[in-house]
This record gives structure tokens, sequence and C-alpha cells, in this order.
């Protein structure tokens, strides 16, 4: 039985936009909990800091849905959401590569986040009033998921034009 | 099957590593370091004119039960309240054996004494610990100390004999103390925690520059040094054996080429200067804890910090009963965490 190369394109493509969907949603869900923890230590002593708490604890939960989103394109782009699935193995390795700034910088981003998100609600919590100093720090590390999703959103985009 | 294995392996890693991070335990921390004095919280003490008054601005402060306490019940109140507090904060209290065992040692101390004597006292016993004094109590009443755990089971076998047929309390005491801070350094060390590790070092290496120069006034011999010094990384205790034979001058060379040559002139001025200056050099060593997110580091900084405080409040207290001087109170006064 001869194996045609192409026929895996699709596969390869699969495994992109799952991974893309999966690993930065694993990675928000840790990092939620986290910050949930820490939280929860906070409202433990003070109540009233619950909405500042809350805000810094969803942060790194973006990542999940920027993961989410670029899955959705992939799969979209590829016919698994309708339309024709013939995908030639490069094209498939391809989607492949574009789903990975995703899936890498997502996970790792999101630890992070909750890293600076946790130190953050320990300055809500001596002084609340300095809130909106606290939450750029944590912000910050957003800016790298992003770049990470507008790079990997242009890639999947990209590709879908090319004659390969 | 070995997918699961995996995932349930990474889950119980993935849990282990967030409750060593402490994360709930040092958020709760952070709100509660609020309430601890700082400077110009002693300062509005050192204001007032006499002890009855610093009470009521502690009471005032959520010191104590209520103002009617004396200020060695409010003192007991606020360290059981600290330590509350921490058992409400992590499930296994182990990780603090490190600031326990020295509670543990001191029953002991109380409990061969008690038997040696044979009488029952009250309130000789300290609360905090990680062994129950009725069991040491037990254990040296039956003379069956393979009830003891097994960091206390030889020394207080060893003590219990020293005191039965020598009568010298001393001894007894000097035996249980090393094995003490032995019990104390080993577990700082084996803990993992960096400020751990580095409290047990300070602990250990001002002991035992405290047992020189209390050996060389007292005009003790080799074999009592080696019987009380503890080791430790940061000092040799060879040689600190060995200027302790020779002179406090010796001691103080050789302490100059040591990390703690600051203490020195602290040393030279008096007992009570070298101990305030240990007690900040502890304090400002936990301070940048308060900076530190994660870890058992914030929670034994925060211990640390209630202890000092309490103790500088002591101090405090004590020189306003006795109608001491401000200045000279000032010069006993600790360094704030907050």
């Amino acid at each position: 039985m001869k194996v045609n190369l192409n026929d895996f394109g699709i596969v390869l493509a699969v495994i992109g936009a799952t991974l893309a969907a999966l690993i930065p949603g694993i990675a928000s869900a840790k990092a939620v909990s986290k910050g949930g923890i820490a939280g929860a230590g906070v409202i433990t002593e003070d109540p009233s800091l619950f909405g500042k708490v809350l805000i810094l604890q969803l942060l790194p939960g973006t990542q999940g849905i920027y993961g989410l989103l670029i899955a959705f394109i992939t799969f979209s782009q590829i016919g698994v959401l309708g339309g024709s699935g013939d995908i030639s193995f490069a094209k498939g390795l391809l989607y492949f590569a574009a789903c990975m700034p995703m899936i890498i910088v997502g996970y790792s981003s999101a630890i992070r986040q909750s890293n600076a998100s946790i130190a953050s609600m320990g300055v809500v919590a001596k002084k609340p009033d300095q809130f909106g100093k606290a939450m750029i720090f944590p912000a910050m590390v957003e800016t790298y998921a992003i770049l990470a999703l507008l790079i990997s959103m242009l890639a999947v985009n990209g590709i879908s034009g090319l004659n390969i | 099957m070995l997918k699961r294995v995996n995932r349930s392996l990474s889950e119980v890693l993935y849990n282990e590593k967030t409750d060593k991070q402490f994360i709930y335990a040092v958020a709760r921390i952070r709100s509660k370091e609020l309430a601890l004095l700082s400077k110009a919280d002693i300062d509005q003490l050192m204001g007032c004119k006499t002890e009855k008054e610093c009470l009521r601005l502690l009471a005032d402060k959520g010191w104590g039960i209520d103002d009617t306490e004396s200020s060695e019940q409010m003192l007991t109140t606020e360290r059981e309240k600290t330590w509350e507090l921490l058992a409400d904060l992590v499930e296994d209290m182990s990780v603090f054996n490190t600031f326990l065992y020295g509670n543990d040692f001191h029953n002991l101390k109380a409990a061969i004494k008690q038997v040696y004597k044979d009488t029952k006292l009250s309130n000789i016993f300290l609360s905090n610990n990680t062994i129950d004094p009725d069991l040491i109590v037990k254990a040296v009443t039956e003379r069956d100390f393979s009830i003891l755990p097994e960091h206390m089971r030889q020394v207080a076998k060893e003590a219990y004999e020293i005191q039965l047929h020598t009568g010298d309390s001393q001894l007894c005491d000097i035996v249980i103390d090393k094995a003490a801070l032995e019990s104390i350094y080993s577990h700082g060390k084996a803990s993992g925690d960096e400020l751990l590790s580095h409290y047990v070092e300070l602990k250990v290496a001002i002991a035992n520059i405290n047992i020189a120069i209390r050996s060389v006034k007292t005009g003790k011999d080799k074999e009592f040094l080696q019987r009380a010094l503890v080791k430790c990384e940061s000092l040799d205790i060879e040689k600190l054996t060995e200027c302790a034979l020779n002179g406090m001058d010796f001691i103080y060379d050789y302490l100059s080429t040591t990390v703690y040559f600051d203490g020195v002139s602290a040393l030279k001025e008096s007992p009570q200067a070298f101990e305030c200056w240990c007690d900040n050099l502890i304090i400002e060593y936990i301070k940048p804890q308060k900076y530190n997110p994660f870890t058992l580091s914030p929670l034994a900084a925060y211990l640390l910090a209630r202890e000092n405080e309490i103790k500088t409040v002591r101090i405090l207290l004590s020189g306003k009963r006795n109608d001491i001087s401000d200045e000279l109170i000032r010069e006993r006064l600790r360094e704030m965490y907050v």
C-alpha cells in the first residue's frame, strides 16, 4: 500500500489547532486557580477587596481564550468546521507551525502572569488605593500573549492563501 | 493506563508545588502585616507616661483580649494569637518545628527538674510545642525514653542521668540546650527554605558566641566549651573554643574575621547591646520577605516579626513600669519589621 504524505496534512493542522486550545487553556486554568487561592487569602482578611482581587485573578485567564480563538480560526481554515479538508502535507505543517507561538507563549505567559497577579494581590491587600498601579504589572505580561496571538492569527490566515 | 498515571502524577506534583508556595497563607499574611507595630507605633508607646497608658494604647490597636489584662497576659495572648493564625494558615504545622523545638527542649528541662525534685509545679511547661509535655513527664518519670521522638530520646536519657547522678543542673541544661540547637539547626537546614536555613545559622552562631563570651567570664574549661558549642557553617567551633580559652580579646579578633564582624562593637559595649544587635540582624535579614508572595519564608518572617514585636513591647512596658528613663529604654528597643 502506497502512503500519500499529503493525507497527513490535515492531521498536522488539527494537532496544531488542538494544542493551541489545549495548552494555553491548561495554563490559564492553573494560573486562575493560583490567583483564586491568593485571592481567597486576601478576601478572608478584607472581603471589601473582592472586586479588585477578582480582576487580578482573571488576568491570566485570557491566554486560554486566545488559544481557543487560534484553534477556531485554524479549524475554519482547514475545513474542519465546514468546507474542503484537502490540505497538503506542507500546508498542514505550516498550520502546525503557525499555532506554535500561541501554544508556547500562551502557556508560559499565563503561568508568569499569575505570579505577577499574586504579587499584585499582596500590594492590594496592603494598599487597596494602589490597585491601578498594582494591576499594571501583571497586565504587562499580557503584551507577549497578545503578540503571540497576533502572529499566530496572521500566520494561520496567511497560510490559507498559499498555493502549496 | 500510562497516561492516567502520568496525569495523576502531574496533578500531585502541581498540588504539591502549589502547597509549597503557600499562596493562600502568604496572601493572608500580607493583610495581617498591616496590624504589625511600626516604628511610629513604638514612638507613640514611648510617648505614654505610664505602663497602664501603654496597655490602653495597645488594646486600642487590637492587642490582648481587653484592656483589663496585665502586661504579661496581654503578651501571652498575642503570642497565642500568632500561633492560632499560623495553625489556621497551614495544614501541617511541622513546617514550623524549627521554632517549636526550643519549647520542647525547655519542657524536657522542666520535666527532669520536676521529677528530680519530686514536686509538681504549675505553669512550668510552654505551650506551642511538638511534643505533649505530659508525654515528656511520663517518659522521665517512668524512665522510658523510647516513647519520645528520636531527636530527643538520647539527650533526655543523658540529661536525666546527669541530673540524677551528679545533681548538676547546669550541666543537665547545657546538654539539653546543645541538643535543642542541634535539632533546630538540622530541621532548619533540611527544610529547604532559604529563610529558615539562614535563620538557624544565625541562631546557632549567636548562641555559640554567647556561650564563648560567658565561658570566658566564668572561666570555663575546654571540656565545657566542647560540650556546649554547636557546629555551624559560619563559625569554626574549634577556633572559637581556642579563642575562648585564651580570653575575650581573642574572641573579638576571631569574630572580626567572620561575617559577624559588625557585632564586635556591640559585644564590647554590653551583652544587652549584643542581644539587640542580634535581633536587629535577624529583622534586617527577614525584611525582604515583605515583598515575597510565595513560599514559607514570608510566614516564618511574620512569626519572627511578631516575636520581635512582643519582645520590644515587653522591654518598653518593663521600662515604663520601673520608671527607667526613655533614653535607656530606647537603647534596648529593637528594629521593627514594618
